[in-house]
């Protein structure tokens, strides 16, 4: 079987765990979900009140097993339900609306993190000992700050002390969503400090990873020979050394992926970011357990697809990975 | 911490003194600052409550109090209901990190027991429980944590604890196992294993103690981790809001707008906090694996244990021996995970 195909499976089988789990949380956990919820909204049609019991299994309409396979279907129908705090609009609706700003937001900044901390933990590996490694407490540092906190910060120095940036949200006021230069520029201007304090927290760990990776690379003993040939040491470090350090760091990425998209759902919080952390906080705030239940799918989906996606590039960038089906 | 020292070096190269300052000293610098910043929290930690100068939630209803800037009978200002926010610093150190190391006590059992067991009992066991660590590493937790608590009717810390628990031993499991596979074979586990040894005193008394270091290194890991997702956590709202955390404080702060009122002695302080006991935290984890990898010490740092220049050594290949006979079932659920690429491959160079 061919590397990227087990990967696939694997993938299947954490989705479908992740949606066991989404749908054994609300029958396991103690008190009634739907009663807060008709307490919280008493508008609720009657109508809401029985998709709700559905969708929780509170009433236990049918056995679990027969309320799992309804349960499996309405998803695969992406089918969230009707959302109780802004009833009557669909949760899918709600997630439609949100999710692309979170996407093109933390996907770019996480990308170019990852490429600036890699260069830099290349650069880092092979001056060991130099200038890179001794700004390496301050990034240990930097590292070490709660995404939302590092907003918080940004914030106060740029948008209210220095008004370089606006203070939140992810347009002005003004304009309608569409793609007109208008808004374009201004989602763009918009977007750039909560860009930064993805890029800026999270480059710190590509670097160390991927410095640490290269140390250990360069002292194997092919990096040696191609020294000792004298090849120049630009071509040792890239093609020699640090192609093969990548392959770890790949790996890595796939796995931070899900503590980047974490952070950046709380730092979005704080910049009013129209994406999907806010529309968890609403759902947080309002107690709204359609919703809330329907971003961690869809986030935990979001995540498994980008780490599908590093398997492929993994499989461009190892010949090892294209090879497989013969080893095994 | 003190268990992981003997590593650092081969004690006949070192100078033998009086054990303590030898042993201090040995410490690479990082590790060293590290140890010092969070033993100022963990005193903090310790002392911080019966210190603090008011009760965190006293509100004085005086107008002039409401978000004072610091001044000398407030060192840190005053929130808007003017509460002081010194005294709710000094007691929120405590739940947070009392919440965070219980965490990482749990968290880091359970990966020991996972990790070992499924290394040592090996075939179909293995396979699944890799699979479930597997799982779980990829699913975000955070997503997942918030859905958990937003369903818990009674917030409390121990139920925080237990969710958090539950959710962050993957990393370390994943870890423990690597390195029981790679120990499993040598000759003192065989020896034992012939000496008629039962299981769980070979587990107990000859894996768990050889991986000290490792587990010390995940258990400070987990509790970065639980530092980081509790404060997140209380900062949108999901854990109790009555008590005072440095998560809770931020909360509060970020709730009743302090940053557009231009409070920042009411956020900065918390979050500072946070990111110096992260800092230490990471600081103190560099400085482990150091100790186990010389190679990863720079120059300046290497040079300054015990007073002379270790060479970066060449470090013990670890995970050389991992590959094992595999069954049917065991054979096709592993070569699902990633590292069953790294490993068959490495297999197939052996043979």
């Amino acid at each position: 079987m061919p590397f990227i195909v087990r990967r696939l499976v694997f993938y299947l089988v954490a989705a479908w765990v992740a949606l066991t789990i989404n749908f054994l949380i609300p029958r396991a956990m103690p008190g009634n979900a739907v009663q807060s919820v008709m307490a919280k909204f008493p508008n609720l049609q009657p109508s809401a009140y029985k998709a709700l019991e559905a969708l929780l299994g509170v009433g236990h309409p049918g056995s679990l097993w027969s309320q799992y396979v309804s349960y499996l279907d309405e998803i695969v129908h992406f089918n969230f339900g009707t959302d109780v705090s802004q009833y009557p609009a669909s949760v899918s609706s709600l997630l439609v609306q949100t999710l692309p700003w979170t996407i093109i937001l933390v996907g770019t900044a996480t990308v170019i993190a990852f490429l600036i901390g890699t260069v830099l933990g290349i650069v880092a590996g092979w001056r060991h000992g130099g200038t890179l490694d001794r700004v390496l407490p301050g990034l240990m540092f930097l590292q070490a700050i709660p995404y939302f906190f590092f907003a918080l910060i940004l914030l106060e120095l740029f948008a209210i002390r220095f008004h370089v940036f606006p203070t939140g949200q992810g347009y002005d006021n003004g304009l309608i969503p569409g793609w007109h230069w208008d808004f374009i520029s201004s989602a763009f201007y918009h977007s750039l400090l909560p860009a930064l304090t993805i890029v800026l927290t999270s480059i710190a760990g590509w670097m160390l990873t991927m410095r640490n990776v290269m140390i250990t690379t360069i002292g194997e003993d092919y990096v040696i020979a191609a020294q000792a040939k004298g090849l120049p040491s630009r071509r040792v470090i890239y093609t020699y050394a640090a192609r093969n350090a990548l392959l770890p760091q790949l790996q890595g990425f796939g796995l931070a992926v899900g503590f980047v998209v974490s952070g950046a759902l709380v730092m979005e919080i704080v910049f009013g970011y129209p994406g999907i952390g806010l529309l968890l906080l609403n759902a947080v705030t309002s107690n709204d357990y359609p919703l809330m239940q329907a971003i961690f799918l869809v986030i935990t989906f979001t995540v498994l697809l980008a780490n599908l996606v590093v398997d492929m590039i993994i499989v461009v960038a190892d010949p090892r990975a294209r090879t497989m089906e013969a080893a095994s | 911490m003190t268990a992981v020292l003997p590593i650092s070096a081969e004690p006949a190269a070192l100078p033998q003194e009086d054990a303590r300052p030898g042993r201090w000293r040995r410490m690479p610098a990082k590790a060293k600052a590290g140890a010092i910043l969070l033993g100022v929290f963990v005193l903090a930690a310790i002392i911080g409550p019966f210190v603090a100068p008011y009760d965190p939630s006293f509100q004085n209803s005086s107008p002039a109090l409401s978000l004072h800037a610091p001044y000398s009978a407030h060192l840190l200002g005053t929130t808007q209901s003017g509460q002081d926010v010194l005294s709710q610093l000094l007691v929120g150190i405590r739940l947070t990190l009392e919440l965070a190391f219980f965490v990482g006590l749990v968290a880091t059992a359970l990966s020991v027991i996972v990790g070992v067991t499924a290394a040592f009992l090996g075939g179909v066991w293995d396979e699944v429980l890799s699979l479930l660590t597997n799982v779980f590493l990829v699913i975000p937790a955070l997503p997942l944590l918030i859905v958990l608590l937003g369903y818990l009717q009674t917030k409390g810390q121990s139920a925080t604890i237990l969710v958090l628990s539950l959710l962050s031993w993957p990393w370390g499991a994943r870890v423990v196992r690597a390195q029981t596979l790679a120990i499993r074979n040598r000759d003192f586990i065989s020896a034992a294993k012939e000496t008629g040894e039962k299981t769980w005193r070979i587990i107990g008394y000859e894996i768990v103690p050889n991986e000290v270091s490792l587990i010390a290194a995940s258990f400070v890991n987990t509790v970065l981790y639980a530092i980081g997702a509790s404060v997140a956590l209380a900062f949108i709202g999901v854990t109790n809001l009555n008590s005072w955390s440095l998560g809770t404080i931020l909360y509060w702060a970020q709730s009743q707008q302090a940053l557009q009122l231009g409070a920042w002695w009411w956020f900065v302080p918390p979050g500072l906090a946070v990111a110096l006991i992260g800092t230490g935290l990471v600081l103190l984890n560099t400085g482990i694996d150091e100790l186990g990898n010389p190679r990863l010490r720079d120059a300046a740092s290497a040079s300054r244990i015990a007073g002379r220049w270790l060479r970066p050594a060449d470090p013990t290949p670890v995970l050389s021996d991992i590959s094992q006979r595999r069954g049917r079932v065991a054979g096709f659920l592993h070569s699902f995970s990633r590292s069953s690429l790294i490993d068959e491959t490495k297999a197939g160079d052996a043979r």
